[in-house]
């Protein structure tokens, strides 16, 4: 177990320091300068030196790099070159309204896909599986943000049950928050169901046909009962492994929904940072993102853990 | 009145006829040795009686258990049968338990399906048949997981699981084929012994005679979906009424006539002093990397014309001598010369040297690329011969001849390897090793795959091959009655080391070494079962 | 983050054709792709309106035999553009996989043939590290520093490809490797890359192929996804995100705007997975036989 352990933890610490590397090393290339574009073409080079020098880009990179880190190791992730305020004020502001929607997208892809995925592959080749595999066909092919615009139009401008897009905020009221979020994460979720419906049927129909369900089975156990008791739990190493990597999806999906229905989150911010150019917020919220993902998954290898005894003793 | 009584047991998958009305029966407290070759239909019997075939067949005929008929029971009804009444084992004990969950929780669940007491008393009785099968609670806590077991432990725990409700009858369907053969007459015991305890009956299903001869009371001879003959062993034996079961007695038994001349001096392959290790990843984090010692300062030769056993059991490190003669993978001491060439420590062997040596797998089924035609399959090893290999008419004929050589046509040269039964594909194996007319062929289990009728022939093929071309064999085998009725020397390996050597009949008649005596005992004699029953 | 599967090797042969004819996924699919493909092609010589011409009178028209698929908010054909559209969605696409196999399958095939060396090790982390990614962020950040074109989304998509060949390619070798054919070719004196060749790439082929049909599928809706937000191709160029983003703010007063283009990238992902899916089942006699 410990070396299991030792193994992820260092996987996890060097994939964050590359993902750092490999940021900071795009934007470095990036052609325009920023101070030129806070300050205009007309700017004098003198002005346009000392706002560099005030906005730390000045000084060899890797010495910056190393400025970028350890600040952030700090909860200091500079100030935004356009807002001129810090950018983990900034990031706070709109992560109360990105994770609760890719927590919301999540919970929503589970409810979904659990159900229908166990349904499919208790009754293969069923009536209800065959309706599963036809549906989750199409919700595979969705474009999340296409099936947003269809959803607006559906909802929020023919039968006015939602509204188009907005956030009105959590101090409005926890159930408006949610009710400005659900036609997002519905967009969301969809597709990513459909996904992990038909990675859960594939991955129970493969545990179905291992020796030990027909040992299972030997021994007196229903259909119903050696799925239960032995192919979820088997299953559940594979579909797991997809969980994590669609958690990165939901995240980075959200960037586009959030645009669809202009809510106030990271996405609309890393967007407003493209366009500004302001290096400093795109750089920070992008690297934030990229460590959430990274953590994600190294929970969920440590998630193998309490699935896998085979883990444990290494 | 019978125990279990099967009759016109009738089974197709399709337009196939898989069973074509089975007559079986067994009695409380005997053994039913079920024996017939693959696709003889003894497996998919076994599966009627459980209703546990593949879904969409539906047996017909009668399967009556104590009087009551099984066959048109709903799975529900089985449900309560199975497990409570019928016991079963597998043959692969390795794939055979939920890799997540204890074998005290997996004995456990059998009781607790079959209702009536609590998960604690579950966990008790759990307890007490694992300790009945040999796997006492104080030295295998019930906390393990399968994984932390072995091949023949694992079976322990499969029977426990199969008699836990004390069933009236067991299945067992090829229990030991897959664990070594001391494993697997701990394993034999353990079964009769229960059988003996418990009274209940059993169905022993197997493609070895000479397992069937040493433990079962009463026997059954399938074959292509049929019981040809059956009866109490020692009359089945005695008489052999069907020509079948004849043909697979002598095919169990058979030995290959071999020219008696004894092979010439010269050295074909000397083994000196090798050593083999492999790296361990280290136990602790950051501790020391360890090896593992697989080959331990092995030496020995092989003369022209010499057929040579080596014999050990799973783990033993036979697979990895082999692997080093024939330079896959780089030896960490000792030396290894083919024909007076010796392998280079670094670069392996020179494609000179490789010329002299060639091999057949196991497997018939994985030894070729699917892809490829027979032609292009049996002349891989052309490569070796570089700008000398043979092109045209000449390759042609090389072709030609290599088949004929293995009992096959010229025109088989066209074909995809797919349109080939096991046997045949063994045969275009041999073609393959042949073509460039080595010196010494590598048997790795070469027929350990194949089924005994089709055995023979291949034996027959091989010596016939030796004597005829003066080829060397290293025939490598967990079989010691294959190796004792083919070649003339043989090499007993356990963990790493050769413990002993000899000519064959001398090592078979005479074992010096315990552990060589062991294996021995432990190997079912066809010949000795019979002795010891009459 | 498709369900990565690898096809064993004994693949029926000459039936080929016939079983993949029986295969109503994979007919099916096959008519929908060839379909958008004839489409996308004609369109470089046949559009039924110049894509980009202006006609403002005639703006926001519903579908109609003079306008098939109706105009936009400057009175542009939406048929003319939607078939130009498919051109640049296949063709970002198709050349995003071509690096992805092109790249990814000769690094998975090396690490297969030099298993557990460091070169090994290097080409799965590497993997590892890009799988981490979540990659529709990354090819946003690429295409917004080396400026929204149609070239930067290839890349971006292509780069995400790269390690899912290499993956796979890796795991379906490393399954061959341990086959005894091989060992019978390294006896025969094989180098390890000549085995790769002659052995091991047909031998995957099958496998390759349905992987390919289905990152094609994921990179119609990564190329979608990019030009949605501005980052594809640019105008005048039409893609199918561009239109969708373009037609969001007219979703109440013309509709189909937002249906149409939406509707074409969900029939070709549609029909190149339920390809991937037919495919898979043709060279998986597995499968069909459990299908039975």
């Amino acid at each position: 177990m410990s070396s299991y352990l030792a193994g992820r933890v260092a996987s996890l610490i060097l994939s964050l320091l590359v993902a750092s590397i490999v940021i900071f090393v795009i934007l470095e290339v990036l052609p325009g300068d920023p101070a030129q574009f806070i300050l205009g073409m007309n700017a004098r080079p003198d002005t346009l030196a000392a706002l560099r020098t005030q906005l730390g880009l000045d000084g060899p990179a890797f010495m910056r790099y190393f400025g970028w880190v350890l600040g952030m190791l700090h909860g200091d992730f500079g100030l935004s070159y356009t807002y001129r305020v810090p950018v983990s004020e900034l990031i706070v502001q709109r992560i109360g309204v990105s994770l609760p929607l890719a927590v919301y997208a999540l919970a929503l892809t589970l409810l979904i896909a659990f159900p229908a995925g166990l349904l499919a592959a208790a009754r293969r080749n069923s009536a209800s599986d065959i309706s599963v595999m036809g549906v989750t066909q199409l919700g595979v092919a969705l474009p999340n943000f296409w099936f947003a615009i269809i959803l607006v139009w559906v909802f929020a401008v023919t039968l006015h049950w939602f509204g188009a897009g907005g956030f009105p905020g959590w101090d409005k009221g926890f159930w408006f928050g949610i009710r400005a979020l659900t036609l997002p994460a519905i967009a969301l979720a969809l597709p990513q169901a459909s996904i992990l419906a038909r990675v859960m049927r594939s991955a129970l129909l493969d545990t179905l046909e291992e020796d030990y369900i027909r040992t299972a089975r030997a021994k007196g156990l229903t259909r119903a009962q050696t799925l239960w008791r032995h192919a979820v739990r088997n299953a559940l190493i594979p579909v797991l492994t997809i969980i994590g990597l669609q958690f990165a999806f939901l995240l980075a999906g959200g960037i586009i929904i959030e645009n669809v229905f202009t809510l106030p989150g990271l996405g609309r911010l890393i967007f407003q940072g493209i366009t500004q150019r302001d290096l400093i917020v795109v750089k920070s919220v992008v690297m934030l993102l990229v460590f959430a993902v990274i953590f994600v998954n190294f929970l969920v290898d440590l998630s193998y853990l309490a699935v896998d005894p085979r883990l444990r003793r290494r | 009145m019978s125990l279990l009584r099967v009759s016109d047991l009738r089974l197709g998958i399709g337009e196939t006829p898989i069973l074509k009305g089975i007559d079986l029966s067994v009695d409380a407290g005997r053994i039913l040795g079920v024996i017939g070759e693959s696709g003889s239909g003894k497996s998919m019997t076994a599966l009627s009686i459980m209703h546990l075939l593949p879904t969409g067949t539906r047996p017909t005929g009668s399967i009556r258990l104590d009087g009551q008929e099984l066959l048109d029971k709903h799975d529900r009804d089985m449900c309560t049968i199975r497990g409570k009444d019928i016991g079963m084992v597998f043959q692969e004990p390795m794939t055979a338990l939920d890799p997540l969950k204890t074998i005290g929780a997996q004995v456990a669940e059998t009781i607790l399906v079959h209702g009536g007491t609590s998960q604690r008393a579950a966990l008790a009785e759990a307890d007490r048949v694992l300790g009945r099968v040999g796997l006492p609670a104080d030295l295998f806590p019930r906390d393990r997981y399968p994984h932390e077991l072995s091949g023949g432990q694992r079976q322990r725990v499969v029977i426990a699981m199969a008699i836990a409700m004390g069933p009236k009858l067991l299945i067992a369907d090829e229990p030991t084929t897959a664990l070594d053969v001391t494993t697997q007459a701990t394993i034999l015991d353990l079964l009769r012994r229960l059988v003996d305890e418990d009274g209940m009956g059993l169905i022993f299903i197997t493609h070895d005679l000479a397992v069937v001869a040493g433990l079962a009371d009463d026997i059954a001879v399938m074959r292509q979906g049929e019981v040809v003959e059956s009866g109490p062993t020692g009359k089945v034996f005695r008489t052999l009424a069907h020509p079948y079961s004849r043909a697979l007695f002598e095919a169990s038994s058979h030995v290959p006539v071999r020219d008696p001349s004894l092979p010439g001096g010269e050295p074909v392959l000397v083994v000196d002093q090798l050593v083999r290790d492999y790296r361990i990843p280290p136990r602790r984090l950051f501790g020391p990397a360890g090896t593992f010692r697989a080959v331990d300062s092995i030496s020995f030769r092989i003369e022209r014309g010499e057929n040579v056993g080596l014999v050990g059991e799973s783990g033993s490190g036979k697979s990895t001598l082999a692997r080093a003669i024939m330079a896959l993978e780089p030896a960490q001491g000792g030396s290894i010369a083919i024909d007076g060439e010796a392998h280079d420590a670094k670069e392996g062997a020179s494609l000179a040297t490789r010329r002299k040596l060639q091999v057949v797998f196991q497997d018939p089924y994985g030894s070729f690329d699917p892809r490829q035609r027979v032609d292009t399959l049996v002349t891989e090893p052309f490569h070796l011969l570089g700008r000398e290999a043979p092109q045209g008419d000449e390759r042609k004929r090389r072709i030609a001849t290599a088949l004929e050589n293995v009992g096959l046509t010229a025109a088989d040269a066209e074909k995809y390897i797919h349109e080939f039964s096991g046997g045949q594909r063994q045969r275009i194996a041999i073609a393959r090793a042949l073509i460039i007319e080595p010196s010494l062929i590598i048997l790795d289990e070469a027929v350990s795959a194949l089924d005994v009728s089709i055995r023979a022939q291949i034996l027959d093929l091989l010596a016939e091959l030796s004597d005829r071309l003066g080829i060397s064999y290293l025939f490598i085998s967990h079989d010691l009655s294959v190796v004792r009725s083919i070649t003339d020397r043989v090499l007993v390996m356990k963990n790493g080391k050769i413990v002993e050597q000899g000519p064959t009949d001398e090592v078979f008649r005479n074992p010096q070494h315990p552990y060589t005596r062991e294996l021995i005992a432990a190997t079912p004699n066809l010949e000795r079962a019979l002795a010891t029953r009459a | 983050m498709a369900e990565i599967s690898i096809v064993p090797i004994e693949a029926p042969r000459g039936t080929l054709l016939s079983a993949a004819l029986r295969s109503p996924s994979f007919v099916t699919g096959a008519i929908v792709t060839a379909i958008f493909v004839g489409v996308a092609l004609l369109s470089f010589v046949w559009t039924p309106y110049d894509y980009a011409a202006l006609d403002i009178p005639h703006k926001l028209r519903g579908l109609s035999g003079e306008h098939w698929f109706g105009t936009d908010q400057y009175g542009r054909d939406v048929f003319s553009q939607v078939i130009v559209g498919a051109r640049t969605s296949i063709a970002v696409a198709l050349i995003a996989v071509g690096l992805g196999v092109g790249i990814g399958t000769p690094l998975g095939l090396w690490a297969a043939a030099k298993r557990d060396t460091i070169f090994d090790e290097l080409i799965m982390r590497a993997n590892d590290l890009v799988f981490a990614f979540p990659a529709l962020l990354i090819a946003i950040l690429i295409t917004s520093v080396a400026g929204p074109s149609a070239t930067n989304a290839v890349i971006a998509i292509g780069i995400f490809n790269i390690p899912v060949f290499a993956r796979l390619s890796r795991a379906a070798a490393l399954s061959l490797w341990a086959r005894d054919f091989i060992l019978a070719a390294r006896v025969a004196g094989k180098g390890r890359a000549r085995i790769s060749i002659e052995h091991i790439l047909p031998n995957i082929l099958n496998t390759l192929v349905v992987q390919i049909t289905i990152q094609f599928s994921l990179g119609i809706l990564a190329e979608a996804a990019l030009a949605y937000v501005g980052l594809g191709a640019q105008p005048p160029t039409p893609s199918w995100g561009k239109m969708l983003a373009d037609s969001q703010t007219l979703v109440g007063l013309a509709p189909h705007l937002a249906i149409i283009p939406g509707l074409c990238i969900v029939f070709t992902v549609l029909g190149l997975n339920l390809m991937g899916d037919g495919l898979r089942d043709i060279f998986d006699p597995r499968l069909q036989r459990s299908r039975q």
